[in-house]
């Protein structure tokens, strides 16, 4: 322990999160916070008004050059080419057997010009997949990680907030902009992973403490990982590590519709083929009925037979219920359907539910 | 909300899984510390043992969940459970907000009170978690 925490990284705004209390654990990696005052409250304020979380643990790599765009099509498997300049997509890197090395967020930021997101504890793997496939492109690939922190800043009111104490114009959602912050250049982007509206900021690591305090002055709540992943998984988003593996691939996780075989990228048959003749296990949310937390590892049971595996599972603040993510055979991962989660050895009623778990009121 | 400062009264025997004992005559009082609840986080569920069970010195007897964890509780007496703190059920965050009183686990009848002397007083206890 003591070995592995001398080694643990830090973000630019580890000495805040230490002085304002925070839980700080390791986190891929990375020395964390995991809460600060409360998950619960955490989350609710981000439900209800607006959080900022750090996420500078989260990688850059830069893609840049005529090549940009067929690499990328040959990388990822979304189509790269309907992002126009200023726009952002979903988006996973696969191995040949449709195996998921990581999901991103790919941003556009110039013609030629790609910025990836890619989380922390993939970041290495998807840097050698990302060298190894430059070398058939005409392009520059570049771990830009150092030049960023990444401050997520999101709920309801989120963006009146940050426009109002930052000055800055924010791009709608799913788009991207290059702005200026504490006077230096940034990257604003409408996206996020709480089901909330808000943006996420690529900053200069040297003005993150300035701009986090700034924020947090101006009501907005400082929220931990552990907020994070119980926002996350209320509607359903999927965790790298959890949900996705190189053992699990796009169909079975129901993200087939951020694959186009058609662009040709890396395990484009295999997901093709996947897509054709159908696939045994499926990913779904299911809500247990009346007591129990599920959590990852659970297997799910069907009568005495087990016919899937708990991927995510928490307590939703939001529901004030157990919930969670599991990969069931397929038949069974139809929404209603009733089965059981053997959590510790106690049986849990669980419905499988649709997408997402938690929906805002209209 | 958690109770922000850390307390130890000096009525309660303590065992060193973070767990403390209320001995009144042949009954105690059980519940878990200020350190145990704050290690854990806020509590979302606790699901007690059946009243008539049994619980045996230092063996889990019941579990409480924070959103990220799960935590075993142990005995620091042997005994049957008497009765289960019911109230938790509908309001677990009293673990946190008031470990000691309101957020009391299981009463139990001591089948064996010599074993009260094997536990830590307040101050003990507080040592221990330097």
């Amino acid at each position: 322990m003591t070995v592995e925490q001398s080694v643990l990284r830090r973000t630019p705004l580890f000495e805040i999160h230490q002085e304002a209390g925070a839980k700080l654990v390791p986190f891929a990696g990375w020395e964390m916070p995991v809460q600060y005052d409360g998950i619960k409250e955490e989350h609710i304020a981000v439900r209800t008004h607006a959080g900022i979380f750090d996420v500078s643990h989260m990688g850059q790599i830069e893609v840049e050059g005529p090549g940009s765009l067929a690499f990328l099509q040959r990388l990822v498997t979304n189509d790269v080419a309907k992002i126009e300049v200023g726009g952002a997509q979903y988006s996973l890197l696969l191995n040949e057997d449709a195996g998921v090395i990581d999901d991103l967020f790919v941003y556009r930021l110039a013609h030629d010009r790609y910025l990836v997101i890619t989380n922390a504890g993939n970041h290495t793997a998807d840097l050698a997949q990302f060298g190894l496939v430059a070398r058939d492109f005409d392009v520059y690939v570049r771990d830009a990680s150092a030049n960023y922190a990444m401050l997520a800043v999101q709920g309801p009111n989120a963006r009146r907030i940050l426009e109002h104490t930052l000055h800055v114009d924010l791009p709608p959602r799913m788009k991207v902009g290059a702005r200026q912050i504490g006077r230096r250049p940034a990257l604003v982007c409408g996206t996020g992973y709480t089901g909330e509206d808000g943006v996420e900021l690529l900053i200069d690591p040297e003005i993150a403490p300035a701009i986090w305090t700034e924020l947090v002055d101006a009501g907005v709540v400082p929220c931990g990982l552990g907020a994070r992943d119980t926002l996350r998984l209320e509607v359903c988003f999927h965790l790298h590590g959890n949900d996705l593996t190189t053992e699990t691939d796009p169909i079975s996780a129901g993200l087939g519709w951020a694959c186009v075989e058609a662009t040709g990228f890396i395990g484009s048959d295999k997901v093709a083929v996947l897509r054709a003749n159908g696939i045994d296990e499926k990913l779904a949310p299911f809500v247990i009925e009346g007591a129990g937390i599920p959590r990852q590892g659970n297997p799910v049971m069907l009568g005495e037979e087990t016919v899937g595996e708990v991927t995510s599972g928490t307590f939703s603040p939001s529901l004030a219920r157990g919930i969670g993510m599991a990969y069931l055979r397929s038949d069974l991962a139809e929404s209603e359907t009733e089965l059981e989660i053997d959590v510790r050895g106690k049986r849990r009623t669980a419905r499988v539910s649709s997408k997402p778990l938690y929906e805002k009121e209209r | 909300m958690t109770l922000a400062e850390a307390s130890y009264p000096e009525d309660l025997k303590y065992h060193p899984e973070h767990d403390w004992a209320r001995i009144e005559g042949d009954e105690a009082t059980l519940g878990i510390t200020w350190y145990a609840q704050d290690s854990l986080g806020e509590v979302v569920f606790f699901e007690g043992p059946e009243v008539g069970s049994e619980v045996s010195k230092d063996q889990p007897y019941a579990e409480v969940e924070s959103v990220k964890a799960v935590s075993d509780v142990v005995a620091p007496v042997s005994g049957e459970v008497i009765a289960v703190n019911e109230s938790l059920s509908d309001a677990p965050e009293a673990i946190n907000a008031d470990p000691y009183e309101t957020g009391w686990l299981v009463k139990v009848r001591l089948s064996d009170p010599s074993e009260a002397d094997s536990l830590m007083d307040a101050a003990a206890y507080a040592a221990s978690l330097e």
